[in-house]
């Protein structure tokens, strides 16, 4: 391979933690002399794990998406939302802005997350040397704004605790809620189990 | 800004590694590396840099990947120390005061943080109200703590009891405060519960508000350097 030098190719390691160069130790399980955090080369069982993640935080995101979030209760008129349907509320009622920012983050982060990992994926496994440059670059972004989904598990929490005037108006969490937030935590371990030195490592590429 | 990196030069990066590499073993600790001289690793593609003293403004981006590898700060340990005390109040202060009132007629409801999350645990959404007291409460509490230990003891050089758990804790805790989406989320409530009742943000969300900007200041922070900067204790 071409271009400047790989820490692996020059037999040595960076601690991911404190920064520290070793050279890189012969055994498994080594750690860093200097904070004693594990020293890998590469993330152990990345793609797997990814994987398994990704695909569990999919399958929460089915019942997060057609579940109803919450429940408004006003002068006994019972009104289920959904994540979408909370979006479309907020276009009409309050401010169409607030309805692009809660879609972004609700929707349009999470499906980003599902295909950017998914090809991330698919790609490093076929030893894709295909925009590598910008591939890292979706990977940095997804990391980045990943936990920005939690966004609507707040508002409903949020809500639930401020809207509680008896039988005139009331907020109560439902499934969805929950499935949300346990999809944007699994997508969150997902990206992290991820090993974006993979994607450099495979050898067809210059 | 020079957001050029030096071309990174094989020979003299083995050389260097081989001078601040512990001899493979864990029994000698604490080799305490040559700052400037150790090279500069991407934990995103493995791409060896040589490091160098940065100037005002100045970042060293990987010429593979192009991920940030070190970036200038201006701020020392005793500066960053007065940043996270102030973070500390003005958390206590968010905490403490209620974060948005609601009126319907006559009646008055208020909210912090915690009642939000016991109110979440009531409520059968107890995944919720872990997530939230975790993300928004112990975390970031812990996060401010730890960091203060360790910056008190850094300003002078030294490292504070237990330096190497608690880098290690705060390299693991970081990708988990979500203040920032909080104080989001608090905007996104108010606009929603406006259509029917009066809303009024409370001393609480400004606190928050303050303490979004702080965490952003810190996020920009790499506290490896913390690790250079000061002396194992004899
Ligand atoms: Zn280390
Ligand atoms: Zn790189």
């Amino acid at each position: 391979m071409s271009g400047p030098p790989r820490a692996h190719e020059l037999g040595i390691i960076g601690c991911h933690v404190c920064g520290l160069v070793c050279r890189e130790p012969a055994v498994e399980d080594a750690a860093c002399p200097r904070c004693g955090a594990a020293l890998h080369r590469r993330k152990h069982d990345s793609i797997r794990r990814t994987w398994a993640l990704l695909l569990a935080a999919f399958m929460l995101y089915i019942p997060a998406n057609v579940l109803p979030i919450m429940r408004t209760v006003s002068l006994g008129d019972v009104d289920d939302n959904t994540i979408i349907s909370g979006v479309v509320e907020l276009w009409v009622k309050g401010s169409p802005s607030l309805a692009v920012i809660v879609f972004t983050a609700s929707i349009v982060v999470p499906m980003m997350k599902f295909l950017v990992l998914g090809t991330l994926l698919v790609s490093t496994q076929r030893r894709s040397g295909w925009a590598l440059r910008q591939r890292a670059g979706l990977y940095r972004l997804v990391e980045f704004i990943g936990y920005w989904s939690m966004l609507d598990v707040f508002v409903v929490a949020l809500l639930t605790a401020l809207v509680r005037f008896g039988f005139f108006s009331q907020v109560e969490p439902l499934p969805g809620v929950v499935f949300f937030g346990l999809t944007v935590i699994l997508t969150m371990f997902s990206s992290m189990s991820f090993d974006p030195r993979l994607m450099w490592d495979a050898p067809d590429h210059d | 800004m020079n957001r050029q990196p030096r071309p990174p030069f094989a020979r003299a990066i083995c050389e260097n590694a081989a001078m601040s590499t512990p001899e493979q073993g864990i029994a000698r600790m604490e080799p305490a590396p040559a700052t400037v001289d150790a090279p500069l690793i991407c934990e995103q593609c493995d791409t060896v840099h040589r490091n160098r003293v940065l100037a005002r403004g100045e970042e060293i981006l990987c010429v593979r990947c192009g991920a940030e590898l070190a970036r200038y700060h201006a701020l020392d340990a005793g500066g960053m120390l007065a940043l996270v005390l102030t973070a500390l109040i003005v958390f206590v202060v968010a905490n403490v005061w209620p974060v948005v009132t609601l009126g319907l007629g006559s009646q008055r409801i208020s909210t912090t943080l915690w009642g939000t999350i016991l109110m979440m645990w009531g409520q059968e959404a107890q995944v919720v109200a872990v997530v939230a007291a975790a993300t928004l409460f112990f975390f970031p509490l812990n996060k401010m703590l730890m960091l203060g230990w360790v910056l008190w003891f850094a300003r002078r050089g030294r490292r504070a009891p237990g330096f190497a758990f608690i880098m290690r804790t705060l390299y693991y805790l970081q990708p988990w405060t979500m203040t920032e989406v909080f104080v989001l989320g608090a905007l996104v409530s108010i606009v929603k519960a406006r259509a029917y009742f009066d809303v009024q943000p409370d001393p609480g969300i400004w606190a928050y508000g303050v303490l979004t900007l702080l965490i952003t200041i810190f996020s920009g922070i790499d506290l490896r350097r913390l690790w250079d900067q000061t002396e194992p204790r004899a």
